[in-house]
């Protein structure tokens, strides 16, 4: 890989890690009770903004120099430790991926954390909201940026912590601590996977560097899992794939992403919707060449993603809280990209993650907008008409949902045609039913963003008949039925800065990202034996040719459908929606109950561990260590000793038999034996 | 009738009987229980002097010199015990000294 033309500074990549690092510590410690209140709002927005715009500009910079001189950086800045084999060390490997990565999560978290100022202006948790975010931001890119798996897993676990803390924000609401919870403990059980994959990855090729398992991964595939026929390599993707589908939420792990939705909504923008919840999505393509070696993880990949795509998609039209709308969107639009890797296609799983942050965290942000006019209002049936009242939200979320649901020349577009094109070509077992479900879900995608879309900006105005608006309203800025006002500029400035990527980015980067060779060295495809991407290149034009290609497919028409369907049901005759809930009752129940998945996490797989816990305290602990081993020994001898004591009568003829006793017993057996 | 060795050791075993019974069913006095043990040693004594006539070895008699000897320093001990515990107790009945014990 040493065949760059150029390297980059050391230098400059610590300071793009480690600057929104002294922020968050600066804000969280100074800024919080922890070290005394020393700083106040202002010290705290303003330092953790110059920490991320200062990474954003030098990670732009970077890209720069990746695209434009070929520039690389791989190495390893500093040892940790070595334990027998195992070396433990911090280092950076930037590529196309990466420096794509590094700015993406730089330039949405600059954008979150402008926002935040007008968002969170009255929430008593400013400095530490800000400290966290910053914390997150850093976190992310030591993810992105790692050279080897262990530095890898350690930003996914800080991730992880600092989406937890968020996500339980406001530690007093005990829905909010529920959710964090169940982030926390499904994420574990991803987590698991991943730790036994990156185990086996270094059982069987002695490293965690990424350029020198890839450099083995020929003797991976030689390999069979002991005691097993299967392929270790199998094994291992499907390992690290487990922890992928924890991280960015793929069925049946997913059930921590709606209920994350407790967070404050900056950070469902950034965290779970743009960058964190793409985490596995990344791994899976850095990981590209043992992906590659593993058609039966491929699959594994292919039919999870398809189910997440279609399925999550289906909950998303039934939901009214405009915060679980987009986060089941999200869900879904994760199944795509989890769909483009089991077809081989990487570059297009990150190519629409790219787009994806910018659309999808637009449109968080505008709900977040939303709700602000509203008055902390999140329910969807109670709003409407809000595009006269909120025109610079109104506009941005219109080109976000366009974006989202892939009209021609969004940046939607170019990721999801590409990612349904590559599912056509893909030859893998699941891709007919993957292609179907992706193409199902363009329908569904478009029917629930405008229905959204609509109930939310169009129609009659609802705002001022919510029962529920005289209460349960913590910030009570304003009279509850004063009308929906538009947000102050640290809100706005973001969804606009958003917007522009959302429309345009696809447009401008397909060319290079898919068919060009910004990723030649960061991703890797067996073209012979997985030919989508290179068919998918066969029929590429340039950007304006799909475009106008588009106009005579299917996803398209099934998303035109889905816009004309929603405006029907939602505008024209809003009285269809209640009489199809009333015929498709046993339906309905089902999406809303989520498919009972949590019922069956509570109930069967909550309830079955607790029971486990349960009999192995009171078994394992309490009766067998506690009771028998414990308690036991000493009740043994306590009741021997009662036993024997009353022996001791203090008798002087009792002790005198019993001697004498003694010695008839030993002379009886000294007789008898001889 | 000639004294045979079995006179010599079933005199012993009476002897020794007489003073193991004397050690359980006496329950009065301290003195008649140093009085069996005495005895009982003088069992044994019946017995080491009858095997050691009847085997012509002289070993036994002067075993039992030694018993003899070690028998007068422990009633010379038990009674010195015993005026000890009359002057503490005031009384020397067998059944009420039960303080030997935990």
């Amino acid at each position: 890989m040493n065949t760059m033309s150029q390297t980059l500074a050391a230098s400059t990549l610590l300071v793009i890690a480690l600057a929104p690092l002294v922020g968050a510590i600066v804000a969280g410690v100074f800024g919080t009770a922890f070290g005394g209140n020393r700083i106040g709002r202002r010290v705290s927005h303003s330092l953790t903004i110059a920490g991320v715009a200062l990474s954003f500009v030098l990670s732009a910079s970077v890209l720069w120099d990746v695209v434009m001189h070929g520039a690389r950086f791989n190495d390893t800045i500093y040892h940790w430790m070595q334990v027998g084999g195992l070396k433990m060390e911090v280092g950076f490997l930037v590529d196309g991926l990466t420096a794509m990565m590094m700015c993406v999560v730089t330039f949405v978290s600059l954008m979150v954390h402008v926002y935040t100022i007008g968002y969170m202006h009255d929430d008593d948790g400013y400095n530490r909201f800000f400290a966290y975010i910053s914390l997150f931001t850093f976190s992310m890119l030591m993810l992105v940026m790692s050279n080897n798996l262990l530095q890898l897993f350690f930003g996914w676990e800080a991730v992880g912590l600092v989406s937890y803390l968020l996500i339980g924000f406001w530690f007093n609401k005990p829905t909010a601590i529920f959710a964090n919870m169940k982030a926390f403990l499904v994420n574990r059980v991803g987590d698991f996977g991943f730790i036994l994959g990156i185990g086996l990855i270094y059982a069987y090729a002695g490293t965690l560097n990424y350029t020198e398992i890839f450099a083995l991964s020929g003797e991976l595939a030689r390999e069979g899992f002991p005691g097993t026929d299967w392929m270790l390599i199998t094994v291992i993707c499907i390992c690290l794939f487990i922890g992928a589908m924890g991280k960015s939420a793929q069925f049946p792990l997913h059930v921590w992403l709606p209920d994350s939705m407790e967070g404050p909504t900056p950070i469902s923008a950034l965290i779970h919707a743009a960058t964190m919840v793409t985490a596995g999505i990344f791994m899976v393509a850095r990981m590209s060449p043992l992906f590659e070696l593993s058609d039966t993880a491929l699959n594994f990949v292919l039919v999870i993603g398809a189910i997440t795509a279609l399925f999550m998609g289906f909950l998303g039209i039934i939901q009214n809280d405009i915060k679980r709308v987009v986060a089941y969107s999200t869900l879904s639009q994760l199944g795509y990209m989890t769909v483009a890797l089991g077809a081989s296609a990487y570059s297009v799983a990150v190519f629409h993650l790219m787009t994806h942050a910018f659309f999808k965290a637009l449109l968080f942000l505008a709900a977040g907008s939303v709700i602000m006019g509203v008055h902390h209002n999140q329910d969807i049936r109670w709003m409407g008409g809000l595009r006269k009242y909120m025109p610079i939200t109104w506009i941005t979320a219109l080109l976000g949902s366009l974006a989202l649901i892939g009209t021609p020349l969004f940046a939607g577009f170019y990721s999801k045609d590409s990612i349904i094109e590559a599912v056509h070509f893909s030859n893998l077992p699941g891709a007919g039913f993957a292609y179907f479900a992706v193409l199902a879900g363009v329908f569904v995608t478009a029917f629930y963003s405008f229905r959204m879309y609509f109930l939310v900006f169009h129609g009659k105005e609802r705002f001022d008949q919510n029962p529920d608006a005289h209460h349960g309203d913590p910030h009570g800025h304003g009279h509850p039925d004063a009308h929906p006002h538009e947000s102050p500029w640290v809100v706005t400035v973001p969804l606009v800065l958003l917007a522009i990527p959302s429309v345009l980015i696809g447009f401008i980067t397909i060319g290079p990202m898919l068919f060009g060779d910004f990723f030649k060295d960061a991703i890797f495809v067996d073209a012979a034996a997985h030919p989508a991407m290179a068919e998918l290149a066969s029929i590429f034009h340039g950007p304006m040719a799909m475009a106008t290609h588009a106009l005579t497919t299917a996803p398209f028409w099934l998303a035109l459908a889905g816009v004309v369907a929603a405006y029907y049901m939602y505008m024209v005759n809003p009285a269809l929606p209640a009489a199809i809930k009333r015929n498709l009752m046993p339906v309905y129940t089902l999406l809303e109950n989520k498919y009972y998945m949590d019922w069956f996490n509570e109930n069967v797989l909550a309830r079955a561990t607790r029971g486990l816990g349960t009999a192995l305290w009171k078994g394992g602990d309490q009766g067998l260590i506690d009771g028998v081993l414990v308690n036991g020994s000493w009740k043994v001898v306590g009741w021997m000793a009662s036993i024997v004591r009353r022996l001791q009568s203090g008798f002087l003829y009792h002790y005198a038999l019993s001697m004498i006793l003694g010695v008839f017993v030993l002379m009886t057996y000294f007789v008898w034996r001889s | 009738m000639t004294l045979t060795l079995g006179h010599f050791l079933s005199l012993g075993a009476i002897l020794f009987a007489l003073s193991v019974i004397g050690i359980f069913l006496n329950r009065k006095n301290l003195i008649i229980l140093l009085m069996a043990i005495e005895l009982m040693l003088l069992a044994v004594n019946m017995n080491f002097v009858a095997f050691s006539y009847y085997l012509g070895d002289m070993r036994g008699q002067i075993f039992v010199f030694f018993i003899l000897t070690v028998a007068a320093a422990e009633s010379a001990i038990g009674l010195a015990i015993l005026v000890q515990l009359f002057r503490n107790k005031s009384n020397i009945n067998v059944d009420e000294l039960n303080s030997l014990k935990g």
